[in-house]
């Protein structure tokens, strides 16, 4: 039976596991969760992710909820197909492949997520983005990227020559930050620039891509 | 050779990777970073660890920092020793690894900032944002009634072992039990309670303790 992923495409998060499974060429069925009926956060869906948060997954009687775990578990589940995601034959690329994985969940995320979450979230519930957060979050994306363009000025991809979860992780939210008006901050740094367009022609991305609709106001 | 660890034996995420050491049985040596002088922001240090933080190791030529990739690499390493933090099957090695990324993305953005704010800050004489720390603590309380609903059934996080979804919480867990607000919190949730207990009873926790000067 195909593994079953319970979300919306235009969830960074549940896109985040659909460009894994892509990449692993493993089926699975996408079963819609409605957000804006707040159908993540009734009984039904609680039961499988107690924090009311797209995606879960469910492969038999294992049910799992955090994007991060998922991917892991499919890339290591699906270890001998598809894109070789985790550098799972040599434990110190491995470690290196969590080591940057670790920086995109701890650097990199809290300051993209809070730029996009007053860019598209908030005014989708009726308020207006903050602009000293917005303000505060490019400065720290911008340390971030400086650390990425003299990485990626030695390696091809973060954790090394070959893509990997650790550049996985980080798509759908880039995607989304393209489209705002803040897009500078990756297109003015020329390793960073060349690592997301090269991210971006990836056959798994532009199967994902198209349901990520979502648009910032223009901010 | 035994592994350098850099950084301050008192901070949260070395005391990641010090926990990871004790349970496994890893011999160590610390060197000391000095986190009030900021030397963990001095260049010397930036070259181990570009975000100007602790901490980071070197294992013969082997560099690595981000303490949970650390903990996972040598929780691989020596998988036959000590504690086996990382699960069994692959689909208890996926639970442990939804529960650790639990803590990322729902305990520790509360964790940090409230304990940066009153425990941090009044050490470097800043202010702290009392409207923010307020607001941490409601959504700490949503959070700790899921974890608590959790381990009334389990024991563990993961389930009936400790893992590394536990020993990722310890740190920070225990400067939140320093805090009487949130100590009172804690102890107002029977499993949670208990799990809690159960853990910082651990050999590895009390060496951690002594290590740090408790």
């Amino acid at each position: 039976m195909a593994m079953k992923v319970y979300g919306d495409e235009m969830s960074a998060s549940v896109a985040r596991v659909l460009l894994c499974l892509h990449e692993k060429n493993t089926e699975f069925e996408l079963v819609p969760v409605n957000l804006f009926a707040c159908h993540h956060k009734l009984p039904s869906f609680l039961s499988m992710n107690p924090f009311g948060q797209v995606p879960a997954l469910q492969d038999d009687d294992l049910t799992l909820f955090e994007s991060r775990a998922i991917t892991a578990y499919i890339a290591e589940k699906h270890r001998d197909k598809g894109t070789d995601l985790t550098r799972h034959e040599n434990s110190k690329e491995a470690a290196i492949v969590k080591l940057w994985s670790e920086v995109e969940a701890h650097h990199f995320n809290p300051a993209i997520f809070a730029v996009i979450h007053q860019l598209i979230v908030v005014p989708l519930q009726g308020e207006s983005p903050d602009a000293a957060i917005v303000e505060k979050n490019l400065e720290k994306l911008g340390k971030v990227l400086d650390v990425y363009e003299e990485r990626l000025g030695k390696t091809k991809y973060l954790a090394g020559d070959t893509y990997t979860l650790a550049d996985l992780h980080h798509v759908p939210y880039t995607y989304y930050f393209m489209k705002t008006s803040h897009a500078g901050l990756i297109n003015d740094r020329p390793n960073v620039k060349a690592w997301w367009e090269d991210l971006c022609s990836r056959p798994a991305f532009l199967k994902v891509s198209p349901g990520l609709t979502v648009t910032p106001t223009t901010n | 050779m035994v592994v350098k660890l850099y950084g301050q034996v008192t901070a949260a995420c070395p005391q990641r990777v010090l926990l990871c050491f004790l349970e496994k049985g890893i011999e160590f040596e610390i060197i000391h970073i000095d986190l009030d002088t900021f030397e963990q922001k001095k260049p010397e240090h930036l070259l181990r660890q570009p975000f100007g933080q602790v901490p980071a190791i070197e294992d013969g030529d082997f560099k690595l920092f981000e303490s949970r990739a650390i903990a996972r690499y040598y929780a691989t390493k020596f998988a036959d020793q000590g504690t086996n933090l990382l699960g069994k099957s692959l689909e208890h090695r996926a639970i442990v690894d939804q529960w650790a990324d639990v803590e990322t993305y729902y305990f520790n953005v509360l964790a940090q900032p409230i304990v940066i704010n009153l425990i941090i800050k009044p050490r470097l004489g800043e202010k702290c944002d009392v409207v923010l720390v307020e607001d941490l603590k409601v959504k700490l309380g949503v959070v700790l009634d899921i974890y608590n609903n959790r381990l009334s059934s389990n024991r563990f996080l993961a389930g009936e072992e400790f893992t590394m979804a536990d020993l990722t919480h310890m740190p920070a867990m225990g400067y939140l039990m320093s805090i009487t607000d949130i100590n009172q919190m804690v102890k107002a949730r029977g499993s949670f309670n208990r799990w809690w207990e159960e853990i910082s009873d651990r050999p590895s926790w009390k060496k951690l303790m002594v290590l740090a000067g408790h």
